[in-house]
C-alpha cells in the first residue's frame, strides 16, 4: 500500500509546482493589467462602440442606455476617410501625412544633432564640460506649456524676438523696414514642393525651430550615457592603428551608439506624433489646419464640435495607426524580447 | 641672418601656443589649444541657444508690469519680485492658497511616481525573467497607453470615472453609485471619483507605466543571470530572488524611474484641468493653464513667468543633481545589444 501512495505524492507536488510556475508571471503582472483594464482597456472599448453610434451630448448622461442612441454603422469612419465631417479644411489623408512628416523631419534634425553635440561635448579635458552638461538639460525639465507659450511670443509678428532680431540683421545690411514675418499664420507654404500631399505652411518651420530646442537635449543625454560606456581602449587601438579622429567617429563611435539611439530615436518618433500640449499651445493647428496632428484634431472634434461618435471613431484610427507603427519599431529594436533570447 | 632665425622662432611659439595639450592628461589622446578654442566657441553658442528662451522668462518674471514684452530683453534690468509675491499671494483667481496647490501638485505627482515604479518593477520582473505564453501580446498591450494618447480617450475616462459617486440620500442612507442610488431628485454628492485627486491620480498612473516598465525591464535585463542562478542552488524560489537579489539591485534605477515619472506628472495640466472642478484640488501646473489664455495680450506676463520658474526650478534642481544617474538609467536598456 505504501508503495502504492509513494508514486502519486510527488506527481501531485510537481503538478501543484508547475501550476505555481506558470502562474507566477501572471500574478507579477496583476497590478499593472488591473489598473490598465480600468484606465485604458475599458475606454478603448467603449471607443470602439460609440464610434458605430451617433453620440452626441444629449447622451452623455445615460451613455450606452440612452434612448435618442443610433448605431449607424461605418458612417463615422467613411466621413472621416471622405472628408465628410462638419469641418473646414479637413482632410484625413493630409492630417495623417502631415503627422508622419512631422515626427520623421523631428527625429531626423534631433538625432544627429544630439549626437554630435555630445561627441564635442565629451572631448576630453574639455574645460567646463560639468557646466555646459547641466545647462544643456535644461530644456528637458521646463513645462511644455511654458516652452510652447514662450516660443508662441517669440515668433510673434509684431513683439516677437524673432523678427526683431532679424530685423536687427537686416539693418546691418543697409534696409530700414522692420521685419514683419507672420510666422504662425502665414499660409503660403515658402518651399512649395517640399511636401506635395499637405503644404508646409511657415508655422511648421517655426515649430521645428522650437521644437528642436525642446528635442536635441534628450537626444545629447541618451548619447553621453551611451558614449561613457565606450571602453577608451578601442579609441587607442584605433589610433594606433592609425585611424584618423574621423575614421575613429564612423567606425567606433558610430556603431557603438546605435544600439543606444535607436530605441531613443523611436521613443523621440512617438513623443513627437503625439506632442499634443506643444502643438496645441503653439498653434493650435494653425493656419488653417495644416500644423494639426492627429491627437490635436482629436481633442477639437471633442471640445469644439462635440462630435463624440465621430472622435471616436478618429481615436479609434490614431489607435491602429500608433499600432501599426509600434509593432513595426518594435521588430528594429526587439523592446519586448527576453533578456536569454 | 639673425633676423630669420627671429621670426622662425616666434612663429615656433606661436605653433607651440596653439597646439599646447590643454587635456590635463599625460599621454593618451591630446587636446591642442585651438582645438579647445573652437570647441569652447562651440559649447558657448549652444549654451546660448538653449539659454535664449529661459532668460528670456527669467527676465520676465523679474519685471513689475504684467503687460506683454514689446522688446527682446534677456538681462533683467530691474529686479523686483512682485510677480513672486503676487504669485505666492495669490495664485489664481480663487481663494485658494498657494501651500494648498504645492500640497496637491506633490501629493499627486508623489504618488503617481511611487505606484507606477511599484507596480512596474513587477511587470518588468515578470517581462525580464519568465517565459509564459502570453508574454508578446501582454507586453505590447502594456505599451498602449504610450501609442495612445490621453486625449483620445478622454470622454470615456471622463464617464467612467464620473459613474463613481458616493452620496448622502438623507436620513443616513447613503448611496454608493453606480451599485446603489438615491431616491430620484433627493440626496448630496459627498463625492465623486472624477472630481477628486484620487480619480485623476488612478488615470495619471496608467499613463506612466509603459515608459517606467520600458526602462526597469532594460534594467533588469542588465542584471547577470548567474546571481539569480546561484540563489536558485541556495533553494530561493521566483519570489525571493526578486525580494532578495532583483529589488535591492533595481533601487537606483527605480530611483530614476521615480524622478523621471514624478516630473511628467508635476508638469501635467491637461487632465486634471478637465476633470478637477473644486478649486482647493488644484495643482501648481493647472495655475499655469490657467494664466495662458487665447490671446498673448492677456496673458499676466510677469506673473506666468514667475510662475513658471516656481514650478520648474526644484525639477530643475533635481535634475541636474541626479543627472549622472539619470543618464545611466536611461541608457541601461540599450546598451546590452
Amino acid at each position: 500500500m505504501a508503495t502504492l501512495a509513494a508514486p502519486v505524492k510527488p506527481s501531485r507536488k510537481i503538478r501543484t509546482f508547475k501550476f505555481r510556475r506558470a502562474i507566477l508571471p501572471y500574478l507579477y503582472l496583476m497590478p499593472a493589467f488591473v489598473i490598465m483594464a480600468i484606465i485604458t482597456f475599458y475606454p478603448l472599448i467603449f471607443q470602439m462602440i460609440i464610434s458605430f453610434t451617433d453620440f452626441q451630448t444629449k447622451d452623455l448622461l445615460l451613455q450606452l442606455k440612452s434612448p435618442k442612441l443610433h448605431f449607424i454603422g461605418i458612417k463615422n469612419y467613411v466621413d472621416i476617410f471622405t472628408g465628410g465631417l462638419p469641418v473646414q479644411n479637413f482632410d484625413f489623408f493630409r492630417i495623417l501625412t502631415y503627422n508622419f512628416w512631422w515626427a520623421i523631419t523631428n527625429v531626423a534634425v534631433h538625432l544627429p544633432a544630439g549626437v554630435l553635440i555630445a561627441v564635442a561635448l565629451n572631448t576630453n579635458g574639455l574645460w567646463f564640460k560639468r557646466f555646459y552638461r547641466a545647462i544643456y538639460i535644461l530644456p528637458v525639465v521646463i513645462p511644455p506649456l511654458v516652452i510652447a507659450t514662450v516660443w508662441r511670443n517669440i515668433f510673434d509678428e509684431q513683439y516677437g524676438a524673432m523678427n526683431q532680431l532679424l530685423t536687427t540683421i537686416v539693418h546691418w545690411f543697409g534696409s530700414v523696414d522692420p521685419v514683419r514675418t507672420r510666422w504662425l499664420f502665414e499660409y503660403k507654404p515658402p518651399i512649395p514642393w517640399l511636401l506635395p500631399n499637405g503644404p508646409l505652411p511657415l508655422a511648421y518651420y517655426a515649430m521645428m525651430i522650437a521644437n528642436f530646442w525642446l528635442g536635441w537635449p534628450f537626444m545629447a543625454l541618451i548619447a553621453t550615457g551611451a558614449l561613457q560606456s565606450i571602453p577608451k581602449d578601442l579609441y587607442e587601438a584605433a589610433a594606433i592603428d592609425g585611424a584618423s579622429n574621423q575614421q575613429q567617429f564612423w567606425n567606433v563611435t558610430v556603431p557603438l551608439l546605435r544600439p543606444a539611439m535607436i530605441p531613443a530615436a523611436i521613443y523621440g518618433f512617438t513623443m513627437s506624433f503625439n506632442l499634443f500640449s506643444f502643438v496645441y499651445f503653439m498653434t493650435g493647428g494653425g493656419p488653417a489646419r495644416t500644423t494639426e496632428i492627429l491627437v490635436t484634431f482629436v481633442y477639437s472634434l471633442v471640445r469644439d464640435l462635440r462630435l463624440y461618435g465621430a472622435a471616436a471613431a478618429f481615436s479609434v484610427i490614431i489607435f491602429v495607426v500608433a499600432l501599426v507603427v509600434f509593432l513595426i519599431t518594435n521588430r528594429i529594436t526587439r523592446a519586448t524580447e527576453t533578456y536569454s533570447e | 641672418m639673425s633676423a630669420t632665425t627671429q621670426s622662425a622662432k616666434k612663429k615656433n611659439f606661436i605653433i607651440r601656443f596653439f597646439t599646447m595639450n590643454t587635456s590635463r592628461e599625460v599621454g593618451g589622446r591630446t587636446l591642442p589649444l585651438w582645438r579647445q578654442i573652437m570647441l569652447q566657441l562651440l559649447a558657448l553658442f549652444i549654451a546660448f541657444e538653449v539659454m535664449f528662451p529661459i532668460m528670456y522668462i527669467i527676465t520676465l518674471s523679474f519685471s513689475s508690469k504684467t503687460t506683454r514684452p514689446s522688446t527682446l530683453q534677456l538681462i533683467p534690468t530691474e529686479i523686483s519680485l512682485t510677480a513672486y509675491q503676487q504669485v505666492i499671494d495669490r495664485p489664481t483667481a480663487n481663494p485658494v492658497t498657494f501651500a494648498v496647490l504645492l500640497r496637491n501638485s506633490v501629493l499627486l505627482s508623489f504618488s503617481v511616481g511611487f505606484v507606477a515604479i511599484l507596480v512596474a518593477v513587477l511587470a518588468s520582473y515578470a517581462f525580464s525573467r519568465f517565459k509564459f505564453k502570453l508574454r508578446q501580446v501582454l507586453m505590447v498591450l502594456v505599451f498602449i497607453p504610450l501609442l495612445m494618447p490621453g486625449v483620445g480617450l478622454l470622454t470615456p475616462l471622463f464617464l467612467l470615472l464620473n459613474s463613481f459617486r458616493v452620496a448622502d440620500c438623507g436620513s443616513g442612507m447613503i448611496a454608493i453609485a453606480p451599485f446603489t442610488a438615491c431616491a430620484q431628485g433627493v440626496g448630496k454628492l459627498l463625492f465623486n471619483l472624477r472630481d477628486s485627486l484620487f480619480g485623476v491620480g488612478i488615470a495619471m498612473t496608467a499613463g506612466a507605466l509603459p515608459f517606467a516598465v520600458w526602462i526597469l525591464k532594460g534594467y533588469i535585463d542588465t542584471i547577470p543571470l548567474e546571481l539569480e542562478e546561484a540563489a536558485k542552488i541556495d533553494g530561493a524560489d521566483a519570489n525571493q530572488v526578486f525580494t532578495r537579489i532583483v529589488l535591492p539591485l533595481a533601487v537606483p534605477q527605480l530611483a530614476v524611474t521615480f524622478f523621471l515619472s514624478f516630473m511628467g506628472y508635476w508638469q501635467e495640466f491637461a487632465l486634471p484641468w478637465l476633470f478637477l472642478t473644486k478649486p482647493q484640488d488644484y495643482t501648481l501646473s493647472m495655475t499655469l493653464y490657467n494664466m495662458v489664455g487665447q490671446y498673448a495680450s492677456s496673458i499676466p506676463w510677469n506673473r506666468f513667468a514667475a510662475m513658471s520658474v516656481i514650478v520648474a526650478l526644484p525639477v530643475a534642481i533635481i535634475y541636474v543633481a541626479l543627472q549622472k544617474q539619470i543618464v545611466s538609467g536611461l541608457t541601461a536598456g540599450g546598451i546590452k545589444g
